[in-house]
């Protein structure tokens, strides 16, 4: 037997409805449509007149070596602190789902940065990175580095890296340990049993089993890195030195903002828009499929 | 000679528990052990500890003259067929089965022909490509067998294998597990706490009960001569009456030379027999009817003895004329009478 809510009348569902609705309409499908719209006009640099050009903003962006150089420091900026984030995490849960003994104290530290808000991370790091007076700069100085996040565009990014990396370790520990403890304790003990050492058991049977988590958290972690490292990037580099921190997103503001081309800005948020687009697509159609076992 | 001793073993789990204490018997090369016993009696305890998948806290265990107490389940080459069937659930069935020998760098067409070799004697290689949860419960159990048995172990481990399928399959399974361990031969240990599946299997019962053993023995024996009051209710389908004679006797129960001091005696409900009243006897009852049960080929009577209203059961065979609430009486022959101490449980020498 099913359980099943039944309305009387017919408007009460809509009305229950309306709330998130209209949240929904008014934050995300308003903007995204004015995007698009602003996405295909171009202002005189006064700001007076505008002009409906169709596709000109993308072939201008499309155009220029910037853009592709954002697009390739975005693309490996999420695959590193995607990669770097998801095998911490992992190999956290993993010494977490071990040692019982300490493991609440243990997973609330753990837990902890990601109820930081991300300028706030991103403060913290620049304070603890910073290159006269961060405590960091100061070992990693002492060390015989010539540390200078503000200066050198390796080092910042390594910062940036680090920061998101830290950020984003919380979340995914939190799923990895769930998703272990979700294996049955006998077909580990069996594996073993039939002779694997520890570390076969693990990438023979632990790892393909928690495929499917690690499939969902890859696609989480890289639209976080691509979205939602504004906040420590602004806070830490503001995109630079030399731009060598600027991501799609914080391009998007900088050309948008700081640039006032709107027409441009409009037209990469459109294409960022595209790209969450595809990510969730590929996320809903294979994690059901392929990564079943 | 994959012999297994086990010498004073005993095991504290972390939190204090005592899960077993001095635990000591050999099981002989070959012969197939079965563990018996009430729910947390320590029986999966124990045989996880020779598994190596529990610490060992006091006590040697050793298989085939090798003290195991500080290897790896890897290392003891051992297979195990878990009460969940524990398969690897992405893996194939194939695959499922070649894990182990993969492990231990079998060759590929050794691997190929052992895989093959068991799935023919499980009747399992329609099945080869499958995954597990493409399997009913009979299969999988194939499946862990099989993936036992390819290794060709010093040991087999069993933890209730047979708990998860119905009535029927369980029976068929039981007897293809005893063809195949024999014409295998390799030492097993097995665990249950269904008493019927124990008697079938074991070449060796040990009977536990709460992190001790009551009695270890061919199962015959322990049928025949419990040495404890545990062993004597627990053996047997349905259970040996125990009635507790006090200094007076009990009214109902006529024995001859009874014991002076307090005794429990005990007899199975297939050595009694219905007789007339008044037939001497070396025991006799007097009860009356308060159940009848009707197996088909043999019949059980429940009754309360007289003036108290301990419960007795006897078996006649075929079918019973008798009604509930009908009085009836029923000896039985002093040799088929075991006595115990009231106080320590034990088995009394009374002649
Ligand atoms: N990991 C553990 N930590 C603490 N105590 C445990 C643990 N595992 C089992 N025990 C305790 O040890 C005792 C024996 O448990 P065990 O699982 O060996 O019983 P069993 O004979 O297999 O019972 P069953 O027939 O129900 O499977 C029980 O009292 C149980 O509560
Ligand atoms: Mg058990």
């Amino acid at each position: 037997m099913e359980k099943r809510v039944t309305f009387n009348g017919r408007l009460l569902p809509y009305m229950l409805l309306a709330p998130q609705l209209l949240i929904t309409l008014v934050f995300f499908y308003w903007p995204a449509g004015q995007a698009v719209w602003q996405s295909f006009l171009i202002e005189d640099a006064f700001g007076l007149s505008t002009q409906f050009v169709w596709f000109e903003n993308y072939q201008i962006l499309l155009s220029k070596p910037d853009y592709y150089r954002t697009l390739a420091i975005t693309l490996t900026f999420s695959a590193l602190v995607a990669f770097l984030s998801l095998s911490l995490a992992l190999l956290l849960a993993v010494q977490a789902d071990k040692h019982i003994k300490f493991a609440s104290g243990y997973k609330t530290m753990l837990i902890w940065p990601y109820a930081v808000a991300p300028a706030i991370a991103g403060v913290l790091w620049l304070f603890m990175f910073q290159p006269s007076l961060g405590l960091v700069s100061h070992a990693i100085r002492a060390l015989g580095v010539d540390w200078n996040p503000v200066l050198n565009p390796d080092h910042a990014f390594t910062l940036v890296v680090m920061a998101a990396t830290w950020k984003k370790i919380a979340y995914n520990f939190l799923f990895f340990l769930a998703g272990l403890q979700a294996i049955p304790k006998s077909v580990i003990e069996a594996s073993a049993i039939d002779g694997a050492s520890p570390m076969r058991r693990f990438w023979t049977i632990t790892f393909p089993l928690l495929s499917p988590t690690t499939f969902f958290l890859l696609v989480v972690n890289v639209v976080y890195v691509f979205f939602e490292t504004f906040g420590i990037i602004d806070a830490t580099t503001g995109g630079g030195p030399a731009k060598a921190t600027q991501t799609l997103v914080y391009k998007v503001y900088h050309d948008g903002k700081l640039g006032a081309d709107l027409g441009g800005s409009a037209a990469q948020s459109v294409i960022l828009m595209l790209i969450v687009i595809g990510l969730t697509a590929i996320q809903f159609r294979y994690v059901e499929k392929k990564v079943q076992y | 000679m994959n012999n297994v001793h086990l010498r004073k073993v005993g095991k504290i789990y972390a939190g204090g528990v005592e899960a077993l204490r001095d635990i000591a018997f050999d099981i002989p090369d070959g012969a197939f052990c079965v563990l018996v016993g009430p729910s947390g009696c320590g029986k999966s305890t124990l045989l996880r500890m020779v598994a190596g998948l529990e610490t060992i806290t006091s006590g040697e265990i050793s298989i085939g003259d090798r003290a195991v107490n500080d290897l790896d389940p890897s290392e003891r080459d051992i297979a195990m067929v878990f009460q969940n069937y524990a398969l690897y659930p992405h893996m194939s069935v194939y695959d499922n089965m070649a894990y182990g020998l993969r492990n231990r760098k079998t060759p590929k067409p050794e691997i190929e022909a052992r895989v093959q070799e068991a799935a023919r004697i499980l009747e399992i290689g329609h099945l080869l490509d499958r995954k597990p949860r493409q399997l009913s419960g009979g299969q999988r159990q194939r499946v862990a067998m099989g993936r036992a048995i390819v290794r060709k172990p010093r040991v087999f481990l069993f933890d209730e294998p047979l708990s998860n399928l119905d009535a029927k399959l369980r029976i068929q399974m039981r007897v293809e597990i005893k063809k195949l361990q024999r014409t295998l031969g390799i030492t097993s240990i097995y665990v249950t706490h269904d008493q019927l599946e124990a008697m079938t299997l074991a070449d060796m019962l040990v009977v536990m009960n709460k992190g001790n053993i009551e009695q270890v023995g061919p199962p015959l024996q322990l049928y025949e001569r419990p040495e404890t009051v545990f062993v004597a209710g627990f053996i047997g389908a349905p259970p040996m009456n125990l009635i507790e004679l006090p200094e007076g006797g009990v009214a109902g129960l006529a024995l001859e030379n009874r014991p002076v001091a307090p005794v429990i005696v005990g007899i199975r409900p297939e050595h009694f027999e219905l007789a007339p009243v008044g037939t001497p006897a070396p025991l006799g009852i007097s009860m009356q009817i308060t159940a009848i049960e009707m197996v088909g080929a043999e019949t059980y009577l429940y009754g309360a003895l007289d003036g108290r209203g301990r419960e007795v059961i006897v078996r006649v065979a075929g079918k019973a004329e008798q009604q509930i609430g009908e009085r009836v009486t029923a000896v039985a022959e002093r040799h088929n009478l075991h006595f115990f101490d009231p106080a320590t449980g034990r088995r009394l020498a009374v002649s």
